[in-house]
């Protein structure tokens, strides 16, 4: 176990230095970042200035020099601070990973809540009505990409379903104070497509069980039906499911940019890594990409660990 | 009492079951769902009805079947109706100009139109009129004007008619090939089963050709990789004797070609192609060979796992060992030998994977990392539809549709191919 986690957390390692190495060294070839701080017409900046604006965001150090003083800061807890808004990066990402964290959570939720009970339905009802109809909607979730599935959801209960002339959900956005109309659109609109892929993962794993020897023997000697299925079944099924599961909690910083973007909602992905893209606002850019991939060999992680908790079988490595 | 006999040759449920188990069997809807739109991606921009970027401003969020064109209260061919005495009952011809000859009106065969046309019933003097036997021809719509009243001439100083034609109700397969936007117009009043069509062409080229740039990359690493695994192969390196025994210092052992390779996939998949994708485009801008070069990056490290574990399966069969043996090189017998191997892997690979880059593609474009406007990607006018999804729903729902129903034939199709050509990439289904 410790060897594990000793050569896993060499991997995260390198994975982080290899992704920060990349971008620092691609958005450092790009463009000169002190560009943003002229006015498009080029008037205005003498080259003193364009010196001690070079000097201050620490233009002229060498590459090497900057990235060895960008990892030591980061160390420190400090990302440096947003070109574009001139506030520390640490603050923005604090900010606006609640919010992020709190979208990804309900549609987590949301696709384990609706995945893993239907793909136990359909495999148990195997080839009844239900079983389709779960199937088809499996199908549909992961053809649709997660803007058109939002947009839909908007569609229909933000203007169709409009009971008293007032919709029936926000179409978007987070108030300060909580409230759960504002989560609903959002999270299923995340959740559809991981919930599809639950679901298509519990049924097959759980179709495989119930072929299984000792599920016959099990019911051969009288055991009902759901003792079967919730006692014996389900528990062994359900190895899968749950692993991947957190593997795709954090996958997730993917499509949260996007139902981001449709539900203007505040999060990181959003504010922090979309508009860094669009500033060229390279201190935000890295400092999001880092925390990023942090929390995506943060959930790895815990999933393999997860793995061999709840399947004794596995062994890691 | 006559009892009727059944006929026993004929049951249409037999014919019904074998339907059914044949469309169970293949996939005929998803082929042709595909074979439509290569079809569209091909000949599209050359049929698309209307131009591609130029909108027509009065056409502004038409929904798909209508054409709701106001035309302007005081147009050039307004009727003058000051030229002569009129008395009243007697009808006269007149002809209209309409600022566009791409609309056609629903004319009844009596004459009539089925839709609203009005006139300027503000002016002043507005006879009390009636149109009927209505034509068109191309931009001229002609009728024949009866006057309820009399109209003398000089008693009013003049009398222009303004036709102002609205048009709101709906027909559809009229549209083909002038008149209708039969899927609606966008914000610019653009049509957009046009854009669609030039959408399809360059969806396909984009996805296109970054599948077959990510699956070169992926087969050829996926090859290398299987081939260097472990070490089977000799290893560069020399020999050397330390305190009387003989060692082997390994400079670059092939197998750590595939520890390189397998690892950096690995870490590729622990970023998450969004990001990639932005900074890629942030550092070489926005335009179509980014984009191939950012879906390639996506496409090629699907491969290399699948090729890599069947190429390792390949290379211990005797024919590799003989080559070998003859002499072959290793990329004779990479390219030879074991390539042929993992081709049918690699299309089912492919296959799988091309739905993800079209998904991939379309969110790009959505998210402004992609093709950019105006060039009608289909999820670009999916964005651009996102603000006026009250008032057009159809511009969402037309190329979200797209992306949907090709997507989910890929689907079909992939699951389908993976099944007859290489199952044990199954799982239980």
């Amino acid at each position: 176990m410790l060897r594990f986690l000793a050569g896993r957390l060499f991997s995260s390692f390198l994975s982080i230095i290899g992704a920060t190495l990349a971008v620092f060294t691609l958005t450092n070839f790009h463009n000169d970042p002190r560009l943003l701080f002229v006015p498009d017409s080029g008037n205005g900046i003498t080259q003193e200035q364009w010196d001690k604006l070079g000097e201050r965001l620490g233009m002229n150090k060498p590459f090497h020099e900057r990235y060895i003083d960008w990892i030591g800061r980061t160390l420190r807890g400090d990302l440096g601070i947003s070109l574009a808004r001139q506030m520390a990066v640490t603050d923005i990402v604090m900010a606006k990973i609640p919010a992020t964290l709190e979208l990804a959570l309900g549609g987590w939720i949301f696709a384990i809540a609706l995945g893993i009970p239907t793909g136990v339905v359909a495999a148990v009802f195997r080839g009844s009505f239900w079983d389709y109809l779960a199937r088809g909607a499996a199908l549909v979730g992961q053809a649709a990409p997660p803007f058109v599935t939002g947009l839909v959801l908007i569609y229909i209960f933000n203007q169709w379903i409009t009971p008293g002339g007032e919709p029936l959900l926000p179409a978007g956005g987070r108030k300060p104070e909580f409230d759960v109309k504002d989560y609903v659109l959002p999270c299923i609109a995340l959740g559809w497509g991981a919930a599809a892929a639950l679901m298509r993962l519990t049924r097959s794993s759980m179709l495989e069980i119930l072929d299984s020897e000792y599920i016959r023997l099990a019911r051969a000697k009288g055991v009902s039906f759901t003792t079967v299925i919730f006692k014996h079944a389900l528990r062994n099924a359900l190895i899968a499911p749950v692993t991947s599961a957190l593997l795709i909690f954090s996958g997730w910083l993917n499509g949260a940019l996007v139902v981001e973007i449709i539900f203007s909602w505040p999060g990181i992905g959003y504010d922090a890594l979309y508009r860094a893209v669009n500033d060229n606002d390279f201190p935000l850019l890295l400092g999001t990409v880092f925390v990023f991939i942090l929390i995506y060999l943060i959930f790895a992680t815990i999933a393999d660990i997860a793995y061999t908790i709840i399947d004794p079988r596995v062994r890691l490595n | 009492m006559t009892t009727e006999t059944t006929n026993s040759q004929f049951n249409p449920m037999k014919y019904w079951l074998i339907t059914w188990s044949f469309f169970r069997r293949y996939p005929v809807f998803p082929a042709v769902i595909l074979v439509v739109l290569v079809i569209a991606a091909i000949i599209g921009p050359t049929v698309a009805p209307y131009e591609r970027d130029i909108g027509d401003v009065r056409a502004r969020h038409n929904l798909p079947g209508t054409v709701d064109i106001k035309f302007p209260t005081k147009p050039k061919g307004g009727i003058d109706l000051t030229s002569s005495d009129i008395s009243a009952g007697s009808t006269f011809v007149a002809t209209y100009e309409l600022p566009t000859d791409n609309v056609i009106f629903d004319i009844d065969d009596d004459g009539s139109f089925n839709n609203n046309i009005s006139w300027n019933e503000d002016s002043p003097n507005t006879p009390d009129i009636l149109f009927s036997n209505i034509t068109q021809e191309g931009s001229m719509l002609s009728f024949e004007i009866i006057t309820n009243e009399d109209i003398i001439d000089g008693q009013n100083d003049s009398i222009i008619l303004d036709v102002q034609v609205i048009r709101t109700d709906t027909k559809l397969l009229d549209f083909w090939p002038d008149g209708y936007h039969f899927m609606g117009n966008d914000h610019v009043g653009r049509d957009v089963f046009s854009r669609l069509l030039h959408g399809a062409q360059i969806s396909m080229m984009v996805v296109g050709i970054s599948l077959v740039a990510g699956m070169t990359i992926g087969v050829a690493l996926g090859l290398i990789a299987g081939y260097t695994a472990t070490r089977y192969e000799p290893n560069i390196g020399f020999n050397y004797t330390y305190k009387g025994k003989k060692r082997r210092f390994s400079i670059l052992a092939p197998w750590l070609v595939d520890e390189f390779i397998t690892r950096f996939v690995d870490i590729w998949y622990a970023l998450p192609f969004l990001m990639v994708a932005l900074v890629v485009t942030l550092i070489f801008g926005r335009g179509l060979t980014v984009l191939m070069g950012v879906l390639a990056l996506i496409a090629w490290s699907g491969f290399v796992r699948v090729i890599r574990a069947q190429t390792l399966i390949i290379r211990e069969l005797d024919f590799v060992a003989s080559a070998k043996i003859n002499g072959a090189t290793s990329f004779r017998i990479m390219y030879k030998h074991i390539f042929p191997g993992v081709l049918n892997t690699a299309v089912v690979v492919a296959t799988l994977n091309t739905s993800g880059l079209i998904l991939a593609e379309s969110v790009l474009s959505f998210v402004g990392a992609g093709i950019q406007p105006p060039t009608p990607a289909w999820g670009v006018m999916t964005n651009e539809g996102r603000d006026y999804l009250a008032i057009a729903p159809h511009q969402v729902m037309v190329p979200g549709g797209a992306i949907f129903l090709v997507v989910l034939a890929l689907n079909f199709l992939g699951d389908w191919l993976r099944d007859r050509l290489d199952p044990r990439l199954r799982q239980v289904d």
